[in-house]
C-alpha cells in the first residue's frame, strides 16, 4: 500500500466534489427529511407510516420482477446470436437495439398509450381480420410490457459486451472434447455470462420498481406504483417527509437486491454497471 | 447525371411544399389597434426602468394565444410594444407550480393560480400586492368576478379565466341524454367510463352524488366519498389528465369529466361529443393572474398583467384557450366567436349550480390523498 501523490488527490479533486454535492447532499437531504416533520423535529412516524404502503411495494416488486424476467428470456438468446455474427451484422444488430433509445422515454411511452387504446392501431388491425377488440390499455399487462420494452436494451447491451469476449476457441474444444450445445451452453457460455447477466438485472430491475410514468400513461390511472406515491407525496401533497421515506426504503430495496446480485457473480468476475 | 435530376425536382417540390406550409396562418406578433392601457413610461431622454427587464412568466400549459395557426403572439406583441423580454414557461397543475415557488430559491414575475391555491399563497404571503394604478385595464373585469372569496379585497389578484367541470359523453356510445353524475357509475358503460386523475376532482364527483360539501372537513363524510369511489373501481376505463383529449376524440370512451373550455376543442375534432351540467352540481373555478411576493420585476409585472386585460389581447386568448373571459370588452365584442356558446355562457336560468374548491387544511389534505391510494389500490 502506498500513499496517493499529491497530483493523483488533486486530479480526483473535482471528482469528490461532485460525488459530494450531487450524491452525498441529495442522500442526507432525503434522510434528514425522512426522520423529520413537517415543521423540522426528529419523528419515527414517517416511518411508521410505511405499513400502509406494504401493498403498493409488494406489488410494485412483483411488476418490476416479472418484467425482468421477461427481459432477460428475450436478451440472453437475442445477445448470444448477436455476439457470433459477423463485425457488419453486429454493429447492425447493435444500432436496430439502440435506435429506440434516441427517442425521449416519454414519448415513447406516450405512444404506446395510442398503438394500445381501445380503437389503437393492434385493435384496428384485429378488427380487419374479424377479432374481438382486445383490452390492453389500463391492464398490468400494460405496465409490464412497458417496463420490458424501455428497458430491454439495457439488459441486451451488458450480456452481448460479456458474450463477445467469449473467446470462440473456447467454445469449439468444447465440442472437441465432446458438449453437445446443451452442455456447452450450460458449462462454457452460462458461467462465463454470468457478470453481464448480473447486470443486466440490475439495469433492469432498478428502473421499472422505481418507474411512475409508463404506470400512469400505460396502466391508465389504475395501477399506482411506489413510484407514483412518491411523486404524489412531493407534487401534489406536500408530504416531503413520506416521500422521502419512501424513497428511502426504495433505495434500501435497490442495495438489498444489488447486494443479492453481486453475490450471484462471485469475487472474481468484474460487474459491468 | 439523371439522378441529380431527380433530387433537385423533389427538393424544388419539398421546398413548395415548405413555404406554402408555412404561408397559411402567419402569426402576427404586433396589436392591430393601439392599445388602450399606458405602457410608456420613458423619460424625456427616452430611457425607462425597464430596459433590459427580463419578465418570468410561468402559466399553464396551452393557456396563452401564442400566435400558432394565425394567430396574436402575445409574448411577442407584449415585448415589441414594452422591448420587455418575456421568459415564458408552463406548468401543469397549481401543486406543481406551488411545490417549485415554495422553497423560495426560483423567483417567477406573473403566474397563473387557481382560487383555491391562491387563498393558501395569500395565507402564507407569497403574493404580493397589485399596484392597480398600473392596471388602468382593470376596469374590463366583469363586476361579478370582484371580490371572490379567494382575495375578497382585490388585493392580489386579477381574474384571467372561469371555466366548470361538466360531463363529456359521446352520443353514439350513450343512449338518451344523461343529466347526473350517476352515469359515470353506470355498469351499462363498464370499461367505457374516465375520470380525473388526481383525487380533488375525483371525489368532488362522488361528494356531489352523495349531496356533501366538497370542502368538508368531516373524517366520516371523505370516507364516505372513498367508499363510493371504490365502487366505481369495476366500471373505469382510467383514470387521466390530458390523456382525455385522444381517448374522447378518437371514441376511445364515452364518458368522461373533463373542463367546459376542453371540450370546445375536442368537440372541434369530433362532433359526436356532447357536454352537460350535471344537476346535482359542479366545481367552477377562477384562474387568476398574480405577482409572487419575491419577483424581483413587480412593475413589469404590472405591465405584463395590464397588457393581458387589453381588449385586442384578451379576445386573443379567449378564442385560443377557449374557457369563459371574465373580460366584458371580450364579451361584449361582436367578433367573438364563442360569446353566445351555452356552455361557456349559460343563461340564468341555466345556470348549473357551482362550488369552488377551497384550500384545505394539512389534516384533511393527508386524508383525501391517503384515502385516494386506498381507492385507486382497491381491487
Amino acid at each position: 500500500m502506498h500513499r496517493k501523490s499529491l497530483a493523483s488527490r488533486i486530479a480526483g479533486a473535482p471528482y469528490y466534489l461532485w460525488a459530494v454535492i450531487f450524491i452525498v447532499v441529495p442522500l442526507a437531504v432525503v434522510v434528514y427529511y425522512a426522520f423529520t416533520d413537517s415543521g423540522g423535529s426528529l419523528t419515527l412516524s414517517n416511518i411508521v407510516e410505511l405499513k400502509n404502503y406494504g401493498y403498493t411495494f409488494l406489488i410494485s416488486i412483483e411488476y418490476s420482477v416479472i418484467a425482468t424476467v421477461i427481459t432477460l428470456v428475450l436478451a440472453y438468446p437475442f445477445a448470444y446470436i448477436m455476439s457470433r455474427r459477423r463485425a457488419s451484422a453486429q454493429r447492425i444488430m447493435m444500432m436496430l437495439v439502440m435506435l429506440p433509445m434516441w427517442m425521449n422515454l416519454l414519448i415513447r411511452t406516450y405512444s404506446w398509450m395510442n398503438i394500445l387504446e381501445k380503437n389503437g392501431i393492434i385493435n384496428n388491425l384485429l378488427a380487419a381480420v374479424g377479432i374481438e377488440p382486445l383490452k390492453l390499455i389500463g391492464t398490468p399487462g400494460a405496465v409490464i410490457f412497458g417496463m420490458v420494452y424501455n428497458y430491454l436494451p439495457y439488459m441486451i447491451l451488458p450480456i452481448y459486451t460479456v458474450m463477445s469476449k467469449i473467446d470462440t476457441s473456447l467454445l469449439e474444444s468444447a465440442e472437441d472434447l465432446g458438449s453437445n450445445s446443451m452442455s456447452k451452453l450450460r458449462r462454457v457460455i452460462l458461467p462465463l455470462s454470468i457478470p453481464g447477466v448480473v447486470s443486466g438485472i440490475t439495469m433492469v430491475f432498478v428502473p421499472s420498481v422505481s418507474t411512475f410514468y409508463i404506470s400512469q400513461k400505460l396502466g391508465g390511472g389504475k395501477v399506482m406504483l411506489v413510484g407514483d406515491v412518491i411523486e404524489r407525496q412531493i407534487q401534489s401533497s406536500y408530504n416531503y417527509n413520506l416521500g422521502a421515506s419512501l424513497s428511502l426504503v426504495l433505495m434500501a430495496l435497490i442495495l438489498v437486491s444489488m447486494a443479492i446480485m453481486n453475490r450471484f457473480a462471485g469475487e472474481n468476475d468484474e460487474i459491468i454497471v | 447525371m439523371k439522378k441529380i435530376a431527380i433530387l433537385m425536382s423533389a427538393a424544388v417540390t419539398f421546398s413548395a411544399l415548405a413555404l406554402s406550409l408555412s404561408s397559411c396562418g402567419e402569426k402576427y406578433d404586433k396589436l392591430q389597434n393601439d392599445p388602450v392601457g399606458n405602457y410608456n413610461y420613458a423619460d424625456e431622454n427616452g430611457k425607462s426602468e425597464f430596459d433590459g427587464v427580463t419578465l418570468n412568466v410561468f402559466n399553464w400549459g396551452e393557456y396563452i394565444s401564442d400566435g400558432s395557426e394565425g394567430s396574436l403572439d402575445v409574448n411577442a406583441a407584449f415585448e415589441n410594444l414594452t422591448g420587455i423580454k418575456v421568459n415564458y414557461t408552463n406548468y401543469d397543475s397549481n401543486e406543481t407550480m406551488y411545490a417549485k415557488l415554495a422553497p423560495g430559491a426560483v423567483s417567477y414575475d406573473v403566474i397563473i393560480p387557481s382560487d383555491y391555491m391562491i387563498a393558501r399563497m395569500i395565507n402564507e404571503d407569497m403574493l404580493a400586492e397589485l399596484d392597480f394604478s398600473m392596471i388602468d385595464n382593470y376596469k374590463y373585469i366583469d363586476e361579478q368576478y370582484h371580490g371572490a372569496y379567494f382575495d375578497p379585497d382585490d388585493k392580489y389578484s386579477v381574474p384571467y379565466n372561469v371555466g366548470m367541470v361538466g360531463l363529456i359523453y359521446n352520443t353514439t356510445m350513450v343512449e338518451g341524454t344523461p343529466d347526473s353524475w350517476d352515469i359515470m357509475w353506470d355498469e351499462k358503460y363498464a370499461d367505457q367510463i374516465l375520470t380525473f386523475n388526481n383525487p380533488r376532482d375525483s371525489f368532488a364527483i362522488a361528494q356531489f352524488l352523495l349531496g356533501q360539501d366538497i370542502n368538508t372537513s368531516d373524517e366520516s363524510d371523505w370516507r364516505a366519498a372513498a367508499d363510493k369511489l371504490k365502487e366505481q373501481n369495476s366500471v373505469l376505463q382510467g383514470r387521466v389528465m390530458d390523456e382525455v383529449f385522444n381517448k374522447m376524440q378518437g371514441g376511445n370512451a364515452a364518458i368522461a369529466p373533463y373542463y367546459a373550455g376542453d371540450f370546445l376543442t375536442m368537440h372541434d375534432v369530433n362532433e359526436d361529443l356532447a357536454f352537460v351540467y350535471p344537476k346535482e352540481g359542479t366545481n367552477i373555478f377562477i384562474d387568476s393572474i398574480c405577482v409572487p411576493e419575491n419577483s424581483q420585476n413587480k412593475r413589469a409585472a404590472m405591465l405584463y398583467i395590464n397588457f393581458l386585460l387589453e381588449p385586442e389581447v384578451a379576445l386573443a386568448n379567449a378564442e385560443y384557450i377557449c374557457y369563459a373571459s371574465p373580460n366584458t370588452a371580450v364579451v361584449s365584442n361582436p367578433e367573438y366567436s364563442l360569446k353566445d356558446s351555452e356552455i361557456l355562457y349559460p343563461a340564468e336560468e341555466n345556470k348549473p349550480k357551482t362550488e369552488y374548491f377551497y384550500d384545505m387544511d394539512d389534516a384533511t389534505r393527508k386524508l383525501y390523498n391517503d384515502l385516494w391510494e386506498e381507492v385507486v389500490n382497491d381491487k
